[in-house]
């Protein structure tokens, strides 16, 4: 009798591990167990193609329902998992039912972090994380009203960008000094203020909202300054953070996310954890969490050898995309503690240029705006440690290319 | 519905249903076929899901998109056949198409 792998959680990390769990080996039952109604899907179009119409439902599934059929790969969906027995090795659900595991991947991801401002539970007034998040946005989409969205950062862009492109009229209220302030530079954030204007949606910086008024549903977003602004839909977009509660409460090791080493491995032998719940160490950052598909998709990969009794480590260089507009944003590393920027193109006029990070005269980390050449260029020098001369990156004569073609034959004499 | 051919760098061959409007890419990656990675699920955005495209079956596939041409010059296995497998869709003309995945 063969042991079952339990997967809690059914979003991108889930959809690539049970695959590949059994790709690696695994005999025995594999079930994921998630708490929405519907197979794995593809978060990032939810807010670009899906809100904006242009892919349905169907469109956005990782795979096919038949797929899992042909893996043996079951499906719990609608349940929550209440609690993890280490001991015992065994989880309850909501509702009492126990289920035994061999093996336990832990895939919770993130959640929205919501806000307790008045009004905020108005009818209206949205989060934007799930399927039917987009659902209920979409309902309340019409060209000529007024959308404030609550937060500058991807998803609050990505967001005004199509409702823009729906014909509303688009406010976003950011908090920092600038967009993206998080994840950019100055010069990136006032790019993208430029664009996003010139689109027609008005960017608002420096400001903090202090509540929602209306009856029904919402009328008005009111600021800490007095400003008002009359809504017909509003999004809030202001962060997420990792679902730890059940390793928590299991005394699994976490920080700001499930403690896992190279091989998704937990504190516990029988239990990896895999995705934007977890906090693993990057041969590049030291210990990261990251909010990103291709981290839970390769992580996904280490833990099913792990869980089959391989060793495949990760060790990836994180990246990112955003598409807003036309631009397509892609970011390779992470510019954490970059003491340079950077920039090679003409980033006040069109709009294709690239921002580089550097740190201690290497490249730690790129954002190519409508470059996806020197997008693909940067991994390969960020992640080969090349060392490089800010003169050497702003000069356009040269081609990215060269410099890492230059540096590899160096090496290689 | 049409069958596409994959062919891995080993000798590996794989001959897979793929529905019309899915991708080719997708038919991989349904299939677990090895060398067709798609990190970013078909969002022209990673080239992990490269392709060469039988000789033969170039008229029927087409050209790439400029964003998708950008992505592919960056690629070091490029050749004049490369395409992003996320980016062809699949037609009912396609069936028997032949596409090769690059080695490692």
């Amino acid at each position: 009798m063969h042991e079952t792998c339990i997967i809690i959680g059914a979003s991108h990390a889930a959809a690539q591990l049970a695959p590949s769990l059994r790709q690696e080996g695994w005999p025995g039952p594999i079930m994921v167990i998630g708490d929405e109604s519907c197979l794995p899907y593809h978060r990032p179009p939810l807010s670009k193609a899906y809100l904006s119409g242009e892919k349905t439902a169907h469109d956005l599934l990782i795979r096919g329902a038949d797929v899992y059929t042909r893996y043996g790969i079951e499906f719990r969906l609608g349940e929550r998992v209440e609690s993890i027995d280490r001991s015992r090795k065994t989880i309850t659900l909501r509702g009492g039912e126990e289920l035994a595991y061999g093996k336990l991947a832990i895939c919770t991801g993130t959640r929205v972090q919501t806000v307790t401002l008045p009004g905020s539970t108005l009818a209206g007034v949205h989060y934007l994380r799930n399927i039917e998040d987009i659902d209920r946005i979409k309902a309340d989409v019409r060209p000529e009203g007024r959308a404030v969205i609550v937060g500058g950062g991807y998803i609050g862009l990505e967001t005004a960008a199509v409702l823009n492109k729906l014909g509303m009229h688009v406010t976003v209220l950011e908090m920092a000094p600038r967009v993206l302030a998080r994840v950019t530079a100055q010069q990136v954030s006032e790019f993208f203020q430029r664009v996003h204007g010139e689109e027609g949606v008005d960017i608002r910086t420096s400001i903090a909202v202090s509540g929602f008024e209306g009856d029904s549903r919402v009328e008005r977003v009111v600021c800490a300054d007095g400003t008002h602004f009359p809504v017909d839909l509003v999004i809030i977009g202001v962060g997420v953070t990792p679902n730890v509660e059940l390793a928590t409460a299991a005394e699994l090791a976490t920080d700001n996310g499930i403690l896992v080493d190279a091989f998704a491995r937990t504190s516990d032998p029988d239990i990896v954890a895999v995705g934007d719940c977890t906090m693993h160490p990057s041969p590049f950052y030291g210990y990261i969490r990251l909010e990103s598909v291709p981290n839970a998709t390769e992580q996904a990969k280490s833990a099913a050898a792990t869980l089959c009794g391989k060793e495949k480590p990760y060790a990836a260089l994180p990246w990112f995309w955003s598409d807003q507009y036309d631009i397509k944003l892609q970011i390779a590393g992470l510019n954490q503690g970059y003491d340079q920027v950077v920039v090679r193109g003409d980033r006040s006029v069109g709009r294709s240029f690239s921002a580089f990070y550097i740190k201690m005269g290497k490249l730690v980390a790129a954002d190519c705006v409508n470059r996806p050449q020197e997008f693909m260029v940067s991994k390969k020098l960020i992640s080969e440690g090349i060392e490089l001369t800010p003169e050497q990156l702003a000069d356009e004569s040269i081609a990215l290319k060269a410099l890492l073609d230059g540096a590899r034959s160096d090496v290689s004499t | 519905m049409p069958v596409i051919n994959y062919l891995q760098f080993n000798g590996k061959t794989f001959e897979v249903d793929v529905p019309v409007g899915s991708s080719v890419m997708q038919g991989a990656v349904d299939n677990m076929i090895e060398g067709i990675a798609a990190e970013c699920g078909g969002a022209c955005s990673c080239a992990t899901c490269e392709v060469y495209v039988d000789e033969a079956w170039m008229p029927v596939v087409g050209e790439a998109c400029d964003i998708e041409k950008d992505m592919l010059a960056a690629s070091s296995a490029w050749r004049t056949n490369s395409r992003l497998s996320c980016q062809i869709e699949v037609t009912p003309d396609m069936n028997g198409l032949v596409v090769t995945i690059p080695a490692a």
